[in-house]
């Protein structure tokens, strides 16, 4: 079992990392680059924390090998936005107050994100679906189905409000 | 933090297959990882090398050929739900994509994993067993077919060497006048491992008589099975309340389900007989052909 550097491009920057084989996805972007809101739960795939964007689609990073994903595309929470210039699914979380001791909140967000990429106009009954990988043991569901609901309508307003200065122009 | 293995990252399907043959035995192929990275932390399985079959377009696609719907074998639930081909000419299986786990786990699980993993209650064998299809078991030796029912040999067990590949699942198209059904009990909506799934399959004759049944149970034995005997029964008896109250009765009695966590022996062989009964009599009830 010897190491091979890997080259991973995440949220928008260009890594080079020394893995072993036998390190998840989860373990190279936690310890050894430093995305640390990237959360570590169950590491079997039970529990969402983990959740990233890999190459377009939300998957566990716990149940990614490191060397599956070379030359992959990874977004995680931090990647969507800033404290400055938040996506609108993570000012929704912060303005709803969706979340308790906030460690399932990354997973849920890029959950979110991947579901209203792909379903700009969810029913509650698809949030919950597509939130259904992500578990919350606080139990604090409603608030966070309500700020993905709130996430949707600033989306589509903002979207609308583009649209709109586009054709003024 | 998981045990030490090499990982073998083959460029094709070839590549794939002569490494198999290379590390016989503690060689394993590996493509979502959703069953075999908790298997591999947990201890239960210890392969000394890892395949990886991720990256193999080989393995791709879903494509109708000569009848039959096949599926590459590296196709993930999540590109099953998303395939207008399995929307049409395998409900059954589109209705349990949809069941399956979690949207994380669809968009890296494949239907080969699914399948090679042989839990009883693995959620695309029933479907898969209820429209007949077989499986393809590639290796440096040759391809062949096993008919799903022949795979399965017991729990976690399958009749594939350790140096094939599952490279394709296929079913024929199933004909107009076939009607489905599929059922999934879990403890929750979302996420949950089936207590009972069942699909079943009806073919009307001409005469309103049943032709064809197919009636397929998963987590009621050791593997994904079919209630033969039910559907010996069904088949050439008309479709009345009585004949499918009395298949449902037959189906149950064949299972042999064991009790743990998420249900006792008795209770999923109460609730076979009345998901089977139910679905046999919405099958029945789907248009048939009209005597003039």
């Amino acid at each position: 079992m010897e190491a091979k550097v890997i080259h991973l491009t995440v949220n928008g920057r260009a890594h080079r990392a020394l893995v072993e084989p036998n390190l998840s996805l989860l373990h190279v972007l936690r310890e050894l680059l430093g995305y640390t809101d990237v959360k570590n739960g169950c590491e079997k795939g039970d529990c969402g924390a983990c959740t990233v964007i890999l190459n377009g689609k939300a998957v566990n990073s716990c149940l990614v090998l490191a060397w599956q994903a070379e030359g992959a595309v990874v977004v995680t929470d931090t990647g969507l936005g800033t404290l400055e210039h938040p996506h609108p699914v993570q000012e929704a979380f912060a303005d709803l107050g969706a979340a308790q001791c906030g460690y399932c909140t990354p997973g849920m967000v890029v959950s979110a994100k991947a579901l209203l990429d792909e379903n700009p106009h969810p029913s509650e009954a698809e949030i919950r679906e597509a939130l259904s990988g992500n578990l919350c043991r606080c139990t604090g569901y409603g608030q966070i189905v309500h700020a993905v609901q709130l996430a949707a309508e600033k989306m589509v307003t903002a979207e609308s409000a583009e649209n709109a200065e586009e054709k003024t122009r | 933090m998981l045990p030490e293995f090499d990982f073998l990252t083959p460029n094709s399907l070839a590549e794939a297959l002569a490494w198999l043959a290379q590390r016989a035995g503690d060689a394993a192929p590996v493509a979502g990882g959703t069953n075999i990275v908790p298997d591999l932390r947990s201890g239960r399985h210890a392969p000394k090398a890892l395949v990886d079959l991720s990256r193999l377009a080989e393995l791709k696609g879903i494509r109708r050929e000569d009848g039959y719907v096949v599926a590459g074998g590296g196709v993930t639930i999540a590109e099953l739900l998303g395939s207008p081909l399995v929307r049409s000419s395998a409900r059954p299986l589109f209705e349990a994509a949809r069941l399956f786990a979690n949207p994380l786990i669809r968009n890296r699980a494949t239907l080969a994993g699914n399948l090679a993993d042989a839990s009883p209650a693995a959620d695309s064998a029933p479907p898969l067993l209820a429209l007949d299809a077989e499986v393809e078991l590639v290796s440096q030796a040759g391809t062949r077919r096993v008919s799903l029912v022949e795979f399965f040999t017991g729990v976690r067990r399958t009749v594939r060497r350790t140096d094939e590949i599952l490279a394709a699942v296929r079913w024929p198209v199933p004909e107009p006048e076939a009607a489905f059904g599929y059922t999934k009990l879990g403890l929750r909506r979302a996420d949950a491992i089936s207590v009972v799934s069942a699909a079943v399959c009806l073919v009307p004759a001409p005469d309103g008589a049943c032709s064809r049944a197919r009636i397929a149970l998963g987590s009621v034995a050791p593997v994904p099975m079919r209630a033969r005997a039910a559907e010996a029964f069904l088949t050439g008896r008309p479709l009345s309340a009585e004949t499918i109250a009395e298949a449902a009765r037959m189906a149950a009695g064949e299972a042999s389900p064991i009790s743990d966590l998420r249900a006792t022996s008795g209770y999923r062989k109460r609730v076979a007989e009345v998901i089977v009964r139910r679905l046999l009599a919405e099958a029945a009830r789907t248009p048939q052909p009209q005597e003039s």
